[in-house]
């Protein structure tokens, strides 16, 4: 099935399982999303549990906060993640820090679903990745899957994650595992081995990486569509590389990078969002900490430029297979 | 009494839907000319009952009645007629062009031409309009050059937004648009505050807001009001309501408010409600509302009453969410053919002459997209510069950016 199917029969198996959880934004109740991940789901389980909302996305924050806080457990949507800034303040000092500060006498189990990532020439208010500006906030996890098996049992376990989760969906990865090549023809989930998705109910738990492309000379650290941009890219250079996709950023999974890095003595770590305070820098930090006598080369990182996401130029911003192939054969030179 | 029932959530549905017959009995639409019209320096809560009307220039037999009649000349009126018919033009040009692939993306203001047309007419130079992506018209009305408009949209070489922004998000500071982000609402608040400081400054400029039914909802709405209402900004606050937010109906921002004006009521700030297909209405609102702005009376909320015929975007079926027929069954009808009706009743106008127009207008368009095309078009021809791609970020490229251009190679 495809990511968009993916993640509508996460929230249908969450919906069916728990009568508690409930599922609302902009345009997802009738219309089913801009994206359709929520079609049908206003049909299959009435309005009061999956409903339209007021274009407020402060407003759908804080009341998924009120509603975790009695017992519910909202998966909102926020229809771009590039539209989550007026939601900010609710997620920052309201959702991550309830439990904390009120030594759990309240909790904000939510889940809050935005689609992330460029790719569709949407600019720059529809094409951002801000993991960092969420990563960087204390109490709450972040995940980002890369395909729809990850998406389903990612999205599954989030909604039944007691703290609040952010879930970023690359939208470029939702009907197809884009890597990157702009100028070929989409392939699609159907065609690919993880568009596998098992029926009813199944987790991936958070907090768990896994190895998306074995290799023995260099470490790729990479999440969402830049897992399958790195693939293509070691592909092309016929790097030996080893593709680690993190899938869940907060929390981390140190192990499985330290594993590899240990094994390969380099390391690479890829994101399309702006690379300055990027979550590249907390992984080039972390990698250093616990490899540093593994290391054999210095750290390297693609990512998006720092600037704006432009329309126009989108596939020179967009961190492609040529610049992360670069990166892996300079690892290999250092 | 009895002991309460369990609690239900009341969430608002729209009265039809796909395969039903449009309905808009719940629009109560009173006689062309028969609201009053206030003296601009009257108390808002004198005119509380303008918020909850309509207010309408032209009548079924195309005539202008009423007190708000008689604010332009047949010229003027004549002038307003050719910008509406050039915006449909375009929008429909562009449209074709999207679908051809010339640009990713494209968003017409089909059956709201009249709006934004018309309001750009009760503007001086020097004031600003904070547009949505749907004000087109203003730029239009303003003589803003087609070209240029095409040169952004195709984010071609020739682009004065050197392909940065998404298409339609223009930017022309000379003709009072202020750069359109594409976030919803956020750009209201900024339009009370450049009236504020006009006021500051004690200049005469006035500004202008503009927001949709379904982002009157966001936050920073709310934010424009109080500060308007607290500082008396020289602004008018517009409100477009063309019933549809993407696929949400406009009862779930509206909510319990009987109308999107009636926000204004608790602000203390003037709000009227008018027809928004009726150029003539239009007009005489928006010259009261600056006027207002203009004599230091401070903000007026004008609702504009209309119905988005197209789709959302380019990105959008409106099949989806509401019946296909629904816009034929709008009640205002359509804002070009009614002042058509009205110029030729005038004895201004006539159909031969429209349809002469129509061919002339559409050859304009056409030569402006062919002289766009020259510097190309989204995926073909002349091109911004990828090394502009980090210009403009700050002022002075700060050292890391320098750097990661020379990575990029440009």
């Amino acid at each position: 099935m495809t990511m968009i199917e993916a993640i509508r029969d996460a929230m249908t198996v969450a919906m069916t399982r728990d009568a508690n959880v409930v599922v609302f934004g902009e345009d997802v109740g009738y219309f089913g999303g801009v994206f359709r991940c929520t079609q049908g789901l206003q049909q299959k389980f009435g309005a009061a549990r999956c409903f339209d909302t007021p274009i407020n996305e402060s407003g759908i924050v804080g009341t998924a906060i009120g509603m975790a806080a009695y017992g519910l457990r909202p998966c909102v949507e926020i229809q771009f993640a590039d539209y989550v800034y007026p939601a900010y303040d609710q997620i920052v000092s309201e959702a991550a820090r309830l439990r904390y500060r009120s030594n759990g006498d309240f909790t904000a189990p939510l889940t809050i679903r935005m689609p992330t990532g460029g790719g569709i020439f949407g600019g720059q208010t529809h094409s951002q990745s801000p993991e960092a500006l969420f990563t960087h906030v204390a109490g709450l996890k972040t995940v980002v899957p890369s395909n729809p098996h990850d998406a389903k049992g990612l999205l599954i376990a989030a909604i039944e994650d007691d703290d609040p989760v952010i879930f970023l969906e690359p939208k470029r990865l939702y009907n197809g595992p884009f890597d990157g090549h702009h100028d070929r023809p989409v392939t699609p989930w159907s065609k690919h081995a993880l568009g596998e998705v098992p029926e009813g109910h199944f987790t991936v738990p958070l907090g768990r990486a896994v190895v998306r492309r074995p290799g023995a000379a260099v470490t790729v650290l990479a999440y969402g569509t830049m897992v399958h941009v790195a693939i293509a890219a070691a592909e092309a250079t016929g790097v030996d590389a080893e593709v680690i996709d993190l899938r869940t950023l907060l929390p981390l999974d140190l192990e499985t990078i330290q594993a590899s890095v240990a094994r390969t003595g380099r390391c690479i770590v890829v994101h399309e969002a702006t690379l300055t305070s990027g979550f590249g820098a907390e992984l080039v930090a972390l990698v250093q900490e616990a490899c540093f006598y593994s290391l054999e080369a210095p750290i390297g990182r693609v990512a998006g430029w720092d600037t704006p996401y432009p329309h126009a130029q989108e596939w020179d911003y967009f961190p492609g297979p040529k610049r992360v192939g670069e990166a892996l054969l300079e690892a290999m030179a250092g | 009494m009895s002991e309460p029932k369990p609690l239900s959530l009341h969430v608002p549905q729209p009265a039809v839907r796909p395969g039903d017959k449009p309905d808009f009995s719940g629009v109560h639409i009173p006689r062309a000319g028969t609201v009053p019209r206030p003296p601009v320096d009257v108390a808002p809560e004198e005119i509380r009952d303008l918020a909850y009307t309509i207010i309408r220039v032209l009548n079924r037999d195309g005539e202008a009645v009423g007190p708000w009649a008689g604010t332009l000349s047949d010229a003027d009126a004549l002038q307003g007629l050719r910008d509406m018919m050039k915006v449909r033009v375009f929008d429909a040009r562009m449209l074709m062009a999207q679908r051809q692939g010339k640009t990713s993306f494209y968003m017409q203001c089909l059956g709201e031409e009249a709006i934004a047309c018309a309001f750009q007419k009760a503007l001086s130079p020097g004031d600003m309009n904070f547009p949505t992506y749907r004000q087109q018209g203003l730029l239009v009305a303003g003589g803003y050059p087609l070209v240029e408009m095409m040169n952004q949209i195709f984010s071609n070489d020739a682009d004065p937004l050197h392909g940065r922004q998404l298409p339609v998000m223009y930017s022309a500071r000379s003709h009072g648009f202020f750069s359109i982000s594409g976030n919803l609402g956020t750009q209201y608040v900024q339009a009370v505050g450049w009236a504020m400081a006009s006021a500051i400054k004690g200049d005469t400029k006035i500004a202008a807001g503009w927001i949709g039914d379904g982002s009157t909802a966001e936050s920073d709405f709310h934010a424009a009001l109080v500060f308007a209402s607290t500082y008396k900004a020289p602004v008018v606050l517009n409100i477009v309501n063309n019933q549809w937010a993407i696929s949400t109906f406009q009862g779930i921002a509206r909510g319990g408010a009987g109308t999107f004006a009636a926000r204004g009521h608790g602000f203390g700030i003037p709000a009227l409600r008018v027809d928004g297909n009726d150029y003539l209405a239009v007009h005489a609102v928006a010259r009261w509302a600056a006027e207002r702005a203009r004599r230091n009376l401070g903000p007026t909320l004008v609702e504009y009453v209309t119905y988005r015929v197209a789709a959302h975007s380019t990105s959008d079926d409106p099949s989806a969410y509401r019946p296909k027929a629904e816009s034929d069954a709008w009640p205002l009808g359509d804002p070009v053919e009614r002042l058509k009706n009205y110029l030729i009743g005038r004895g201004v106008w006539s159909e031969d002459r429209h349809a002469q127009y129509n061919a002339e207008v559409e050859a304009e368009v056409l030569a402006a997209q062919r002289e766009a095309e020259r510097h190309g078009t989204l995926h073909s021809g002349g091109k911004p510069s990828v090394r502009d791609m980090f210009e403009g970020v700050y002022r002075e490229m700060p050292p890391h950016l320098v750097r990661q251009r020379r990575q990029a190679g440009v």
